[in-house]
């Protein structure tokens, strides 16, 4: 057993913390904004941008991975104590999508030359990437996909929607699983993993703005959509398995125990500072800083696995519910807290704390739908990490 | 960062599990539920022929292990709702007369507890039942070089097979702790009548006379080395509830897979399945608090915070888990018969010994 950070790590920690402290853009440290509701700022993406690529100029993106791919051969804590340094800085510029999934599933499935191809653009900050799953009809059931990918003889050409696709709006790449073959049973066996280059024509991307009022997801069309087969991770029919292990990545992608963690400082302080906190506020506040250090932990226990080569499943599903799940609580908290004037947008000037309380909240209906629904990730945790049996 | 257990700890976990597995059969637990000392003397020696009763003693006291391997230890016990005055004398009878006791005091005692040859309980709360310094209000009065108590401890556990008592006294200028023989003119015992079945006691103390050489540690300085102690007895009661906690969670397991209806095992069921997913964060998230708290304490660190944290969580946790546990068994559970209860039970006490959810949130807010 040991709970603390090896004097390496810290050291990394020190050194992250003081190039954030010179670099994050003042105001969103100001406004103690976290990866959740940065969007909110119009400035967003191209600070988002500019932070990734500074981070890459660093080599931090890519600290963790193997030294052939451009790495440093560092431990998984690394990349997450990058993340809670970029939280606790209340800075953008991890992109969860490609560093945080997209990667791991390249270094797990990928061919040398994708690697090779691809690795570089993540490493830099330099390519963004969106995932695009999901689609109107079908969302945890991924083994429905219809999205089809049409075998011709130089390329597959894709046609259908996808939606919900976080940073689809201005990302570089785009991770797509869609249909290759339609008569297989059982139908996962007929999905595909492709690259795909966001500025291929045929592809349409419409905002959907979400009940937070910020722009973080979209539609996606694909019209005609001409992907080369080198494209394809993973192998022709292999898409299903390729996303099962990339979601396990995706589900300790972020880091939402410390974005509930640092969100539900900022209340406290807020608290403190305005004598708000009656008897009642004071004890739910304590339970949610135990709760905290809880998440903490158990995400710490599936990064602690995957340094030792493990392959997490079910503990990152345990992890990233309870934490998503905890952030919303945080989120529900604030409003409590600061009763009717919760209800105050940022453009109110009596609004407390910029007017981040409904901002936060409403966002954090998100959080137990986002990267698998908690349902989902209960069942994975039931017939996955506790052997239960399935009926479907 | 390290979750794993090392070689040693592994080694007293299957211990314990194989010795309790073997020695502490359902029956067996029914038997010490019902019995009125909980303590079995035969019992009781074979965990000192395994050196059991040794744990987290120093070596130089006929000890063996440390903290952590005690914490995996009674994490087994929990598993297997181990009702005895093992916690009692090795975690508080023992930890004090280490924090507290001069070196005629420790080789007097210490090896003694390791040996299995003495049960020492440790009297702190009184009427109001609370685990605060100014709740201790038994008075102990200086009397030339004697001293005389007077007053009553409640909740004192297995205050009837412990063969000593430390007393935590008020002196003059603060708190002092008396080690004495549950013998002593003045004592008197009565078990309280409880749910669960642990033992606990009223120990009344009615003119007991003290001499100098019963007190353990500084005078007056004696809230100092019960502070300590109870940090440690939080953080070992959590581990215990880990141990409920996880057996309550297999033994649903157990019968959700094989409980028929409609056709398909309960456990099928995504109300059963989601119920069972909670209650693995609630034991994992629970070991890992638990863990945290009790490495800082093992390696001297300040723990005061972790601690806390863990005891708030853990207790929450326990709880759930056995909501969830009687609802997956469904009517089966709720009958005496059923050995659930006592670990429903057991999960309550612990709970609140030493501080119960709201002392340990009041202590997180202060941080």
């Amino acid at each position: 057993m040991d709970f603390v950070f090896s004097p390496e790590e810290e050291a990394f920690r020190q050194e992250v913390a003081a190039f954030l402290d010179k670099e994050v853009p003042q105001i969103y440290r100001e406004k103690k904004l976290t990866f959740f509701d940065m969007s909110s700022q119009e400035d967003w993406i191209k600070v988002h941008r500019s932070m990734a690529e500074k981070l890459g100029e660093n080599g931090w993106i890519s600290a963790h991975w193997p030294r052939e791919y451009g790495g440093q051969d560092k431990s998984p804590f690394h990349r997450l104590i990058l993340r809670e340094e970029l939280t606790r800085y209340h800075s953008p510029g991890y992109d969860s999508i490609g560093a945080g999934i997209v990667a791991p599933a390249l270094l797990l499935k990928g061919s040398d030359e994708q690697k090779k191809k691809h690795l570089p653009g993540i490493a830099s900050g330099k390519e963004i990437w969106c995932e695009t799953l999901s689609e109107p009809g079908h969302g945890s059931d991924l083994a429905s996909i219809e999205v089809f990918a049409k075998e011709e003889t130089d390329c597959f050409v894709v046609n259908g929607q996808k939606i919900w696709t976080t940073n689809g709006h201005f990302a570089d790449w785009n991770a797509l699983l869609a249909r290759t073959d339609r008569e297989v049973e059982p139908k996962h066996r007929g999905l595909t993993f492709f690259m795909v280059d966001m500025k291929t024509p045929g592809i349409t991307v419409n905002p959907i703005i979400n009940i937070a009022e910020h722009h973080d997801f979209n539609e996606v069309f694909f019209d005609d959509v001409r992907i080369p087969k080198e494209n394809i991770v993973g192998g022709l029919n292999q898409g299903f398995y390729v996303v099962m292990s990339l979601l396990d990545y995706e589900r300790t992608s972020d880091t939402a125990y410390a974005f509930a963690d640092v969100y539900l400082k900022d209340l406290a302080e807020y608290a403190r500072k305005n004598d708000l906190l009656t008897p009642v506020l004071e004890s739910q506040m304590a339970q949610l800083v135990a709760d905290c250090e809880v998440a903490r932990l158990l995400h710490y226990y599936v990064t602690w696995m995957q340094s030792q080569n493990k392959v997490p499943n079910c503990e990152s599903a345990m992890s990233k519910m309870y934490s998503f799940e905890l952030h919303r609580r945080v989120a529900e908290f604030g409003m409590d807290l600061l009763g009717q004037y919760s209800q105050l947008t940022e453009t109110s000037p009596l609004a407390p704390m910029y007017g981040r309380i409904p901002s936060c909240y409403y966002r954090s209906f998100g959080y137990s739908l986002e990267q698998g629904t908690s349902e989902i990730d209960r069942d994975v945790i039931a017939q996955r990490g506790l052997g239960l049996p399935r009926l479907r | 960062m390290d979750f794993a257990l090392n070689e040693q700890q592994e080694m007293m976990q299957a211990l314990a599990r194989d010795f309790l597995s073997d020695e502490y059969t359902d029956k067996v637990l029914k038997a010490m539920v019902e019995d009125e000392k909980g303590h079995a003397p035969e019992l009781w020696q074979k965990l000192a022929a395994v050196n059991l009763t040794g744990l987290a003693i120093p070596e130089e006291y006929g000890g063996v292990g440390d903290f952590l391997d005690l914490i995996v230890v009674l994490e087994e016990m929990g598993r297997a709702c181990f009702i005895s005055p093992f916690f009692t004398t090795v975690v508080l009878g023992a930890s004090t007369i280490i924090e507290a006791g001069n070196e005629e005091q420790k080789q007097q005692y210490l090896p003694s507890i390791a040996e299995g040859k003495s049960i020492i309980t440790l009297a702190v709360t009184e009427s109001s039942g609370s685990y605060a310094p100014d709740a201790i209000s038994l008075k102990a009065e200086q009397n030339g070089n004697d001293y005389i108590l007077n007053g009553t401890k409640l909740f004192v556990p297995d205050a009837m097979t412990a063969d000593h008592i430390i007393c935590v006294a008020r002196t003059k200028e603060g708190i002092t702790l008396f080690l004495l023989d549950i013998n002593t003119d003045g004592i008197s015992v009565t078990p309280l009548k409880t749910v669960s079945g642990d033992k606990q006691c009223e120990v009344a103390f009615t003119n007991v006379k003290a001499a100098a050489d019963n007190i353990l540690g500084e005078v007056d300085k004696g809230w100092e080395y019960i502070e300590k102690v109870l940090q440690k007895a939080n953080v070992a009661r959590c581990a215990e509830s880990v141990g409920l906690s996880q057996q309550a969670l297999n033994m649903s397991l157990d019968y959700a897979k094989e409980r028929i209806a409609f056709g398909h095992p309960i456990g099928a069921f995504q109300s059963i399945q989601h119920r069972c997913a909670d209650m693995l964060i609630d034991v994992d998230g629970s070991r890992f608090v638990t863990y945290q708290a009790a490495w800082r304490i093992n390696e001297g660190m300040p723990a005061e915070k972790e601690a806390a944290i863990a005891k708030a969580w853990v207790s929450r946790a326990s709880q759930r888990v056995m909501d969830s546990a009687h609802q997956v068994h469904g009517a089966i559970g709720f009958t005496e018969d059923h050995i659930l209860h006592y670990y429903t039970k057991k999960a309550r006490f612990n709970e609140f010994s030493f501080g119960d959810v709201s002392f340990h949130l009041e202590k997180i807010s202060k941080q």
